[in-house]
């Protein structure tokens, strides 16, 4: 006899649904996006998925396991109880479209509103690997979302319009920290990114499959760098009176 | 009928948003021309993310002595010589460049101690050669790529499947394509098409590949009237995963063997020795597949049909390091610490050669207005990839592509779309919702992969080509009567049956054309023909679909100039 | 394949759909902090028993106006709004505090009161926490007086020797340091705030002073605990010692 889970999934759409009960046999070293899979073979060939690789590298199968923002295709089935149904739940913080399928094109827009990479004028090609390490960290971001999507100021406060979210943080250190970038976000930040909102409790951290530490490396130092332009009076006078002209965006 | 659909027109449309497609479109938006993008899913979700080794360049960073020459030497070894000369030559000459430009737009590489792009050994290649980023380099240039294109102003058209080419009296007029999430119809009016929807490996079961490798510009080019050519040649990555069942065929990254692991068998033999005592673990993707295939074949696998690949003999600190995804994806998926204990790997499904025939200035298909880069197009490799050699090919004929199709754009009139065409693509497109039978799209993708992945595999015979060119009819006639069930928003099962029916062209053509080489080279090994036929060293399999039916010709290698012969001919190894 | 109850769960205080036992997590904060916070309170307004022979208590340090001439309240009054307020707006502190007394979150992926205006640290009183660095300049002016204090404890009617109080002192102001040091600001100031390390002034140097704060800030919140705990017993022990309950063991 094969071992046996209940998988109760969301099926519906931006109008309303309810979760569905299906069993899945059980195989040795099972994820739940193969589970998934096998619904969709064997039990509701319509149920919405979105997926790639299947191997953790491009961010795209995030839901919410048992309650939990996951990439479905690294959870693994033998790490859930099976005693009960496992709920499968798309990502709460974006718009419905169908089943786990979520509208996550609000990312995209808030990508927009940053600057690219904009070298220094006059750089010589020259990087020193002790100045890349740190900005790799923020480069392994997959953007599954899942940051964005328990990041509470998104979740729960619902700050679309003043707030760009933990993965756009990552992505403007990333920048900012560029040895050879020559402008400057703080205001950005501070402004129509709403990094103020972030009360820096760490929920991206804990969720991030890359293991990016999202507060801590990318979040502080940024609040720190607004810090510096924006509410610490010694450095606001040390730049006037050094004359720093910064290309403000 | 013409309600049915929205309509939208560009100078150049490009159908992929992997590191060709993304290439190709700031090419051509440097040029000028209005661009459009379409992709099967989210933008920055493209294969290219899965890239794990590096970009292979002859920038001569690490190695002085490493030059274009060698480079192009390589590549051609590589491919057997099969490979279109020039394609080969501007890639190796033109690979540095494009490296250089992707730093200059934000990219950061891992650093040689004076501050230069660092780089690492592979497979094949002469020198140290491949750029990289830890073991996620393609992520990396699909993140810089990505960024700088949506600051250029690229409208990009995520999770759209195009599943038909418009043409204009023999060259290209547009797309018919459908948008995923609604199943609502649209239509691109274009000058200039560029496929760059890379390779085909789910025909396969054990593939590294990610779902939305279907073969789908394949498949559009050649029912447009382009041609194809080397269809045969599939390569299979020595290294993939064997177990756990669900994670059957993940790459398992070829740096692995770089950094110095051992290939071993169940009796502990390092079974390279036998098959390849001079390069070993580093010999090229075809001999490595090749020889862990026979070992399993004649019982010396492991307990799950595999070699074992073992690290563990380097300090765990430097396996972490150098190897950080591969560390945790064996830890999270199989619970195997690859620092104290050997992987087990086969071969698995990972590359098509092969693909849309193209011009190797232009990379313009036999189709006017046509293009086709990356994976998609077929030329540069010839019968075999060198690990590295991909993200360069992207990244050189992704830029050449976009420059052709934005100057031809330049050149010609706009197209007029016919609506007999479009109309016939929305029929066919929602045919599967009209099919009553119980035949299901899944139960057919599965059974089309039992087909490539036990006739049309590693080794191929003759009487098993043909059993799977009659297994593939009764697959096409199957296909065509699947139907699905829900309703045209977000629908899988619906949108499968159009991929199935790429997958099944592109199926076919790689069938016929193994058929008909009757040798073995590179990555394509025939058992009743095992060895290489000089005959067909100077001729390449051409696959067109004419009157409804698939033909297949073959067509002279083009003549290599002197001085490349010359090239070749130093330092023969 | 039978179909149950509707599940996505409205947005209230607690709505989740994890099993496991998300309030776990702020309970020992509720616990520790809310004590910490009354026992300190009393201490500083008690104003006595806060030294003995060479100790003094970390909360009366460095001892302001004893005698009451222009002070008329406990001298600990003077002190503790440095320490508290670098605390109060510690990075690691307030994802505590967020979590366990505001209930913003509760815990991750876990409903919030509804309806609730949200501003997160854009608008006072939470804006303030933007001048943490300055909290971080007193906190270091604290620890050379808590070195002093801790240097002196070793001395018995200037002859040198260790007691148990001696000992309390040294861990306590080495546990404050590590804690101070760890500071995300202070990981800022030191090279953070350099794009490019290999091109600035100093800075190889100002890489390595960075990295060495990069390393103790990773353990940024086991100091933030360990430091809190050891200030609240370093005073307990001397006001046990100072009011005669226990006595203090010599140990040479």
């Amino acid at each position: 006899m094969m071992k046996e889970a209940t998988l109760r999934v969301f099926r519906g759409d931006s109008k309303g649904g309810q979760t569905v009960d299906y069993r899945v046999p059980i195989a040795p070293g099972m994820v739940v996006l193969d589970a998934l899979h096998y619904i969709q073979g064997h039990l509701a060939p319509d149920l919405a998925v979105r997926w790639n690789c299947k191997a953790g590298k491009c961010g795209s199968c995030s839901a919410e396991v048992n309650g939990r923002p996951r990439l479905t295709c690294k959870t693994r089935m033998d790490d859930l109880p099976v005693d009960q149904p496992i709920t499968v739940l798309p990502m709460k913080s974006f718009p419905r479209i169908k089943d786990l399928v979520t509208d996550v094109s609000w990312n995209y827009r808030v990508n927009r509103k940053i600057p690219a990479f904009e070298p220094r004028p006059g750089v010589e090609w020259k990087i020193s690997q002790l100045d890349v390490d740190r900005v790799q960290e923020f480069r392994k971001c997959i953007e599954c979302f899942l940051c964005q999507n328990v990041c509470h100021v998104l979740r729960e406060h619902d700050k679309m319009e003043q707030f760009a979210g933990p993965r756009f943080f990552v992505r403007i250190a990333g920048l900012e920290m560029h040895p050879l970038d020559g402008r400057d976000r703080a205001g950005l930040l501070k402004d129509q990114l709403g990094i103020g909102f972030c009360n820096i409790t760490k929920c991206c951290t804990e969720v991030c499959p890359e293991e990016i530490r999202i507060t801590d490396n990318a979040i502080i130092p940024l609040k720190e760098r607004v810090v510096d332009e924006f509410y610490d009076p010694l450095t606001m006078l040390f730049r006037k009176f050094r004359g720093d002209k910064v290309q403000s965006v | 009928m013409t309600a049915n659909y929205e309509t939208r027109e560009h100078d150049v449309l490009i159908i992929g948003a992997g590191g060709a497609g993304l290439r190709a479109a700031l090419e051509a938006l440097a040029q000028g021309a209005s661009v459009g993008v379409v992709c099967k899913s989210l933008l920055g979700k493209a294969h290219t993310v899965m890239a794990e080794g590096g970009i292979a360049a002859a920038m001569a960073n690490v190695d002085p002595a490493d030059n274009w020459k060698t480079h192009f030497r390589d590549t051609m070894r590589g491919g057997k010589f099969l490979n279109n000369w020039r394609m080969a030559q501007l890639h190796a000459q033109e690979a540095p460049d494009r490296v250089r430009e992707l730093e200059q737009w934000g990219a950061l590489f891992d650093r040689t101690e004076d501050g230069a792009i660092l780089q690492r050994a592979f497979g094949g290649h002469t020198f140290k050669r491949l750029c990289h980023v830890g073991d996620r380099t393609g992520l990396e240039m699909i993140r810089t790529l990505q960024d700088r294109g949506v600051h250029q102003g690229i409208d990009v058209y995520m999770e759209c499947t195009v599943t038909r080419l418009l043409t204009d009296g023999g060259r290209v007029a547009g797309a018919f394509a459908y948008w995923r999430e609604t199943g609502r119809l649209i239509v691109f009016k274009a000058k200039s098409i560029v496929i760059a929807t890379g390779g085909i490996g789910k025909a396969w079961r054990v593939t590294s590949n990610s779902w939305e490798y279907t073969g789908d510009g394949m498949a559009l080019a050649c029912e447009a009237g382009a041609e194809l050519m080397d269809m045969e040649f599939v390569q299979f990555h020595p290294t993939g995963m064997v177990w756990p069942p669900g994670v059957q065929g993940i790459l398992v990254t070829e740096a692995v063997r770089g950094e110095g692991g051992i290939l071993r068998n169940k009796v502990g033999e390092r079974f390279m020795e036998r098959y390849d005592p001079k390069r070993m673990e580093l010999s090229t993707r075809d001999v490595v597949a090749r020889s862990i295939y026979t070992e399993v074949k004649e019982g010396r696998g492991t307990e799950h049909g595999g070699a074992y690949l073992d690290i563990s003999h380097k300090p765990a600190e430097y396996v972490k390091k150098k190897l950080p995804s591969m560390y945790h994806q064996f830890k999270e998926l199989a619970d195997v610490d690859i620092t104290k204990g050997p992987m087990e790997v086969g071969p698995t499904c990972h590359y098509m050669m092969g693909g849309v025939r193209v011009d190797a200035e232009t990379a313009q298909s036999t189709v006017p207005g046509l293009f086709a880069a990356g994976e998609a197009a077929a030329g540069l490799h010839g019968s075999n990839r060198l690990g590295g050699n991909s993200l360069s090919d992207l990244l050189v004929f992704g830029r050449r592509a976009g420059l052709a199709a934005a100057d031809h754009a330049k050149r010609v009139a706009a197209p007029s779309l016919d609506n007999a065409q479009i109309e016939q693509a929305e029929k066919e497109l929602l045919a599967p919702f009209s099919n009553t039978g119980t035949e299901s799209p899944y139960a057919v993708h599965r059974d089309l992969q039992e087909v490539m992945q036990n006739l049309v595999g590693i080794y191929r015979t003759q009487e098993d080509l043909k059993k799977a060119l009659l297994d593939l009819e009764k697959l096409k006639a199957r296909a065509a009567k699947a139907s699905v069930e829900g309703s045209r928003l977000f629908n899988p099962g619906w949108h499968l049956s159009y991929d199935l029916k790429s997958m099944l062209i592109v199926s076919e053509a790689v069938t016929l054309s193994a058929l008909a080489r009757t040798e073995s080279r590179g990555a394509h090994s025939r058992i009743d023909y095992p060895n290489a036929d000089p005959v067909w060293e100077k001729k390449n399999n051409i696959i067109v679909h004419e009157g409804g039916e698939m033909k297949r010709r073959e067509s002279p290698v083009p003549e290599m100039p002197p001085d490349l012969k010359q090239i070749l001919a130093e330092d023969k190894a | 394949m039978a179909d149950s109850p509707p599940v996505l769960p409205e947005s209230r205080l607690g709505s989740t759909l994890r099993r496991d036992s998300w309030w776990v997590e702020i309970i020992p904060v509720v616990v520790v902090l809310g004590g910490f916070g009354i026992y300190a309170t009393l201490r500083a307004f008690e104003g006595t028993y806060y030294s003995w022979g060479p100790y003094i208590s970390p909360f009366y340090s460095p001892l302001i106006d004893p005698q009451h001439h222009w002070w008329p309240f406990s001298p600990a009054l003077l002190i503790l709004l440095g320490p508290l307020g670098f605390r109060a707006t510690c990075y690691y502190y307030r994802k505590a505090y967020y979590r366990a007394f505001f209930l913003d979150p509760p815990a991750c992926a876990v409903g919030e009161p509804a309806n609730r205006k949200y501003r997160g640290e854009t608008a006072f009183p939470f804006i303030l926490q933007n001048v943490h660095r300055y909290f971080l300049y007193l906190a270091v002016l604290f620890l050379i007086f808590l070195w002093k204090d801790a240097f002196r404890s070793f001395f018995f009617d200037s002859r040198f020797g260790v007691g148990v109080g001696s000992i309390v002192l040294t861990l306590n102001v080495a546990l404050l340091t590590l804690y101070t040091f760890s500071c995300h600001s202070l990981r800022h100031l030191a090279g953070g705030k350099l794009d490019c390390f290999s091109c600035a002034s100093f800075g190889r140097a100002r890489f390595s002073t960075w990295r060495g704060v990069s390393l103790l800030n990773e353990r940024h919140m086991l100091f933030a605990w360990s430091s809190l705990i050891s200030v609240g017993f370093a005073d307990f022990y001397v006001r046990m010692v100072a009011c005669g309950a226990i006595h203090d063991l010599r140990l040479l």
